[in-house]
């Protein structure tokens, strides 16, 4: 099953509650998905700045924390939970080489903008854990996992994000991951787990390496991705949502001047302001709808 | 009497309505915050009124016997779902499977359903004033389909023997389905499920009627692709 949702505010008076809007939308989803939960939050980038969002386990932040300012001079980091932020302005590959050597530590994602958080556990107990009421930003993906394809961990958790600034959250599954996978693999992309959303979200971030929009990458991928999906993928500036042509797997948008809200289910986004009288539409099979792009 | 669903829970307002005294006058009835939860008034058996103000979730008065049902917002997948007899209304748009199963009474949407409207119906009559998505009517045995708008892709595939009326355009028929010629029978049909929904200024010249070929009842080697 799985429940997927993400938020795109229009109106920045908003912008401070994006994380309560996002927790309710996730709470809401939790029966579609008590496995694993997960989101992505976009918020103002600083310039020259990256954010890696790194899971730590068997070993407690403190001495992280340590280990990482041993190497990273200027970082500024944030723990919450099992995740740590680390926020330089080193270069990237530097960095992800060192986060790479560290035993412990697995990079979720990174960007400008970007932070994602994953966990085992029912979406309500996640939520609370990564106080996701408390943030900020501009928009925001959000998943609670039903697992179907892999196992039940960090790793088999959504969203992915194999690239910076991307992320991905599906519902459904696909049947031809394993041979996309290896192309994939060959056209340099970066592929760590064996789950098949990941591998939507590194052609997803082969399509936007050469410089398709988000929009026409998907559109591309109707061909090629094979199986069932609703997909809500993320960028630095904005959101998409493309469901396949035969459509099983559900998804509801509500837009108004504010806001744009999707979800699996209508109860996601009951609790957002307005939402009865704002424009509420099933996206169509097969085409790709886009926002802040 | 009225319902608020954000002080009483769905399962005390569905097991209340579902045993309500046959013998009580006071027959009308209002649920508001239904918040898009799921199986909103499912499984009625009596002859009374509900009128539910705002958006409802999955399997929306989902089994009604005889009860008249009206929602002034949109309905999730499988509204009416195996619905016997009486009549459900939806005022705004339906998702997908709209009608599904359904034996008898009248379904109408005022807007546009999803995919899969009216699959595997059994009697049911469904109007939607709107358009409706790919793969209606799929395997619907009896009862009537009328579109005001548009179909999408495959309408009636493996169709038996329930009728689809529709004034707008078909992206494709489904296999073993086909344009049919509406005789005074039909005709009564039609103006009779224009009627229920209040569709009086319609002019049923203007639709056309689809039904089985019925190629694909009996095995044949030569159809077995469309099996």
């Amino acid at each position: 099953m799985c429940g997927i949702v993400g938020i795109y505010l229009k109106n920045k008076k908003y912008h401070k509650d994006l994380g309560k809007f996002l927790s309710g939308m996730m709470n809401n989803m939790a029966t579609r998905g008590p496995d694993s939960a997960g989101f992505a939050i976009y918020s103002s980038e600083k310039k020259n700045k990256f954010k890696y969002s790194v899971c730590f386990t068997n070993i407690n932040s403190s001495e992280v924390k340590k280990n990482l300012l041993k190497k990273i001079k200027d970082a500024k980091i944030k723990i919450i939970s099992d995740h740590i932020v680390i926020e330089t302005s080193l270069n990237p590959s530097k960095v992800l080489n060192i986060i790479n050597k560290f035993e412990n530590l697995s990079l979720v994602g990174y960007g400008n903008a970007i932070e994602i958080f994953k966990q085992v556990g029912n979406p309500k107990d996640v939520v609370k854990n990564f106080n996701l009421e408390k943030f900020s930003g501009s928009h925001a993906i959000g998943h609670t996992r039903m697992a179907t394809e892999s196992a039940i961990t960090t790793d088999g958790s959504h969203p992915y994000s194999t690239g910076k600034d991307e992320c991905l959250v599906h519902n459904g599954s696909l049947s031809n991951h394993n041979n996309l996978r290896r192309s994939l693999k060959k056209r340099g992309i970066k592929i760590k787990s064996q789950n098949d959303t990941e591998v939507a979200a590194g052609y997803i971030s082969d399509g936007l390496s050469n410089n398709k929009s988000l929009k026409e990458t998907l559109i591309d991928g109707l061909k090629d991705l094979d199986g069932f999906y609703t997909f809500i993928s993320g960028t630095k500036n904005g959101m998409a949502i493309v469901r396949d042509e035969i459509a099983c797997k559900p998804a509801v948008v509500a837009e108004t001047n504010d806001y744009v809200a999707i979800a699996s289910e209508f109860q996601a986004m009951a609790h957002l302001p307005g939402v009865n009288n704002a424009k509420i539409f099933e996206p169509d099979p097969g085409l790709v709808y886009s926002w802040g792009q | 009497m009225k319902f608020d669903l954000k002080k009483i829970s769905l399962s005390e307002v569905n097991e209340y309505l579902q045993n309500y005294n046959k013998k009580s006058n006071n027959r009308i009835f209002k649920i508001t915050n239904p918040n898009g939860n799921h199986a909103i008034c499912a499984g009625l058996k009596d002859d009374i009124e509900v009128n539910v103000d705002g958006h409802a979730g999955y399997y929306f008065a989902g089994m009604n016997m005889n009860a008249k049902i009206i929602i002034n917002g949109n309905v999730g997948t499988g509204v009416a779902e195996n619905m016997m007899s009486g009549v459900v209304h939806v005022k705004g748009n339906a998702s997908q499977s709209a009608g599904a199963t359904a034996h008898g009474g009248t379904l109408i949407i005022d807007g546009n359903t999803s995919s899969r409207c009216g699959i595997s119906m059994k009697g049911v009559d469904i109007i939607v004033k709107g358009s409706v998505g790919h793969m209606s009517a799929f395997m619907a045995q009896s009862g009537n389909l009328l579109i005001c708008g548009d179909a999408g892709e495959a309408l009636g595939d493996s169709i038996y023997e329930a009728k689809i009326f529709i004034k707008g355009k078909v992206k494709s028929l489904g296999a073993d389905c086909e344009e049919k010629k509406i005789d005074n029978n039909d005709k009564k049909i039609l103006k009779s499920l224009l009627d229920k929904a209040g569709l009086n200024k319609e002019n049923i010249q203007n639709f056309k009627m689809y039904g089985s070929a019925r190629k694909l009842y009996n095995f044949n080697i030569d159809n077995v692709s469309e099996y």
